[in-house]
């Protein structure tokens, strides 16, 4: 089975945000790979072990996007591309990356794709879905469940909590929900052998895409970060007294219930 | 300039959902004076029509065939793509919902159109409509335009006020006949799990739990309370990886971004990861058995006590209150 991940490198969750001239600082900041392609990467790795084939990962950003590629291969991935973009495209949004993803995927004869349900940066969740109807093939989101068998595929997705239990085929575009499955850690001869496994570097020449073609078609006019929370009320005496006064601080101070 | 909008509402559980007329309300403003056409996608859904309208919609345009029973990415764009053809609309808004997050990257792609995910602000600003949305799940928020004149944007549920409703409103409704054809996906079967609950993305009160929870049986006081205020229980990240509940109740940077009017923590330390999926919440209370942690830094008020005390007593006195008034 020819498997494709797409995945983004992403700011460790537990990173706070600091803006200096007007852009996120990534000074000092950690990246990891976004959580939820860390579950696409995880269920890609036991369909090809199930049913064989190769595994490439692929990513769009700048040469640091090289360190979580490895880790990628180091979990089991094949194949790792960096389309690096760093000297073509000055603004992108999710239009410029879903057409480059699907610009490089387009000759590749995907069988399945997989890719997060969302990143925890941008956190729009469109690039999955758009690579899918740019190369024509049906898209399944928020996954919590992956049976593949010949040519059919039964699948449970999350609905805002319900689940719904999908029939559909190969080709396909799966992004993972939280509980598809638990990703595992890189073992380190996985960590050896990584450091061997190809890593393919393209840019947007290879894929005989312009800048003009990738343009976005929305543009970010201003960050800001959320206005600071004055300290609380801690509440004081006796636990019952402390409820009541609360009970009647959110009724006619609050104002919420 | 006014322009043609689209909405596009939802049913759910045999009602519209709130975030269907928050998009009215957000369409308006997109519209410019232009009109806004609310579309009606489903089996049998005309009889929604009207609530629509009692909400500012200036027209609904409904498409009914029993293909579109489940929703599926390939019925809905079909309905959709129907409609656009038919209205020739210069601006489209849906809910940010499961349905909407679907949907929405697909018919932008069809239309060759930018996507502004997830807004929760539309203001007319330098000649521009600016919209603003969060990023890294809310420890920060940008603004965005789009450098096309088409507008696509889907609005986060409880955010953009929806007008007064107002039955002295009129409007055309029509239908639109579509071909459904080629689904390549098939919903077998729904399973809900949420029946007893409000969903937590649409939820006004929401009691959440940590670690301090302990068991899956410790979260029964905080559902009694969640019941009371008719609110819905959710969890952290820790209460989740714990077992204690499923990871569809978890709220944080993986999990649920929420902004309820009241968020009630209890037993949550208040990771940084937590934090950025409720800390934009309308009202904060927490309550810890540490004095030192992390979430009281975020609460508006705070009891410093155990939650299996605090919580069947808060239950109580909202029960009061509600007798009261």
């Amino acid at each position: 089975m020819n498997i494709f991940v797409l995945m983004k490198r992403t700011f460790d969750t537990e990173e706070k945000i600091v803006i200096n001239n007007g852009q996120v600082s990534e000074d000092g900041a950690e990246f990891i790979i976004n959580p939820y392609d860390e579950y696409a990467i995880e269920e890609a790795i036991q369909v090809r072990d199930q049913h064989g084939g190769e595994i490439t990962v692929v990513t769009v950003g700048n040469e640091e996007a090289e360190k979580e590629l490895r880790t990628a291969l180091a979990m089991g991935c094949d194949k790792a591309v960096l389309i690096n973009v760093e000297d073509d495209v000055e603004e992108s949004d999710q239009y410029t990356t879903a057409k480059i993803l699907a610009e490089y995927l387009k000759d590749k004869n995907p069988d399945l794709i997989l890719a997060g349900n969302v990143a925890i940066d941008g956190g729009s969740g469109q690039v999955g879905p758009r690579v899918a109807e740019l190369l024509g093939i049906p898209y399944v989101t928020t996954v919590t469940k992956l049976d593949i068998d010949g040519g059919k595929v039964t699948i449970v997705r999350d609905v805002e909590g319900d689940e719904e239990m999908i029939e559909t085929s190969l080709p396909l575009l799966v992004t993972a929900q939280q509980g598809l499955n638990e990703p595992r850690y890189p073992s380190l001869p996985g960590i050896m052998k990584a450091k061997k496994k190809p890593l393919e570097e393209l840019e947007l020449d290879d894929l005989d895409l312009e800048e003009d073609d990738v343009k976005a078609k929305t543009k970010t006019i201003e960050i800001f970060l959320p206005p600071k929370k004055e300290a609380g009320r801690i509440l004081q005496g006796e636990l019952a007294d402390q409820v009541k006064e609360l009970v009647s601080l959110l009724h006619t101070e609050a104002k919420v219930v | 300039m006014a322009r043609k909008v689209i909405t596009l509402a939802e049913v759910r559980d045999g009602s519209l959902r709130n975030v269907s007329f928050e998009a009215i309300a957000a369409a308006k403003t997109i519209a410019e004076g232009g009109e806004v056409v609310a579309v009606l996608v489903g089996e049998s859904v005309q009889s929604y029509a009207n609530e629509l309208i009692y909400y500012g919609a200036d027209r609904v345009v409904v498409v009914e065939n029993e293909k579109l029973k489940n929703y599926t990415s390939d019925g809905f764009s079909q309905a959709l793509m129907a409609v656009i053809d038919a209205e020739k609309p210069e601006g489209i808004v849906f809910g940010h919902t499961a349905l909407g997050k679907d949907l929405s990257p697909k018919i932008a792609t069809k239309l060759n159109s930018g996507l502004i995910s997830d807004v929760i602000n539309v203001e007319e600003a330098g000649g521009n409509l600016v919209f603003t949305r969060p990023i890294y799940s809310g420890k920060a928020f940008e603004k965005k335009i789009t450098t096309d004149e088409f507008i696509f944007v889907t609005v986060r549920p409880n955010n953009i006020p929806a007008l007064e409703r107002d039955e002295s409103r009129t409007g055309n409704v029509s239908s639109l006949s579509v071909d459904i054809k080629d689904l390549r996906t098939i919903v077998k079967e729904i399973v809900r799990k949420t029946v007893e609950g409000v969903d937590l993305s649409e939820a006004k009160v929401i009691v959440a739990g940590g670690r301090g929870v302990k068991s899956a049986e410790g979260f029964e006081p905080l559902k009694e309370l969640a019941n009371v205020l008719g609110g819905a229980v959710g969890a952290s990240r820790g209460a989740c990886d714990a077992g204690y509940c499923d990871y569809s109740l978890q709220i944080g940077q993986t999990g649920k971004v929420v902004t309820p009017d009241l968020y009630i923590a209890c037993g949550i330390s208040g990771a940084i990861q937590h934090l950025a999926g409720m800390s934009n919440s309308k009202v904060i209370v927490a309550i810890n058995k540490d004095p030192e942690a992390n979430i009281f830094k975020v609460a508006d008020y705070g009891i410093v006590g155990d939650l299996f005390e605090v919580v069947p007593l808060l239950a109580e006195e909202f029960k009061k209150l509600k007798v009261h008034s």
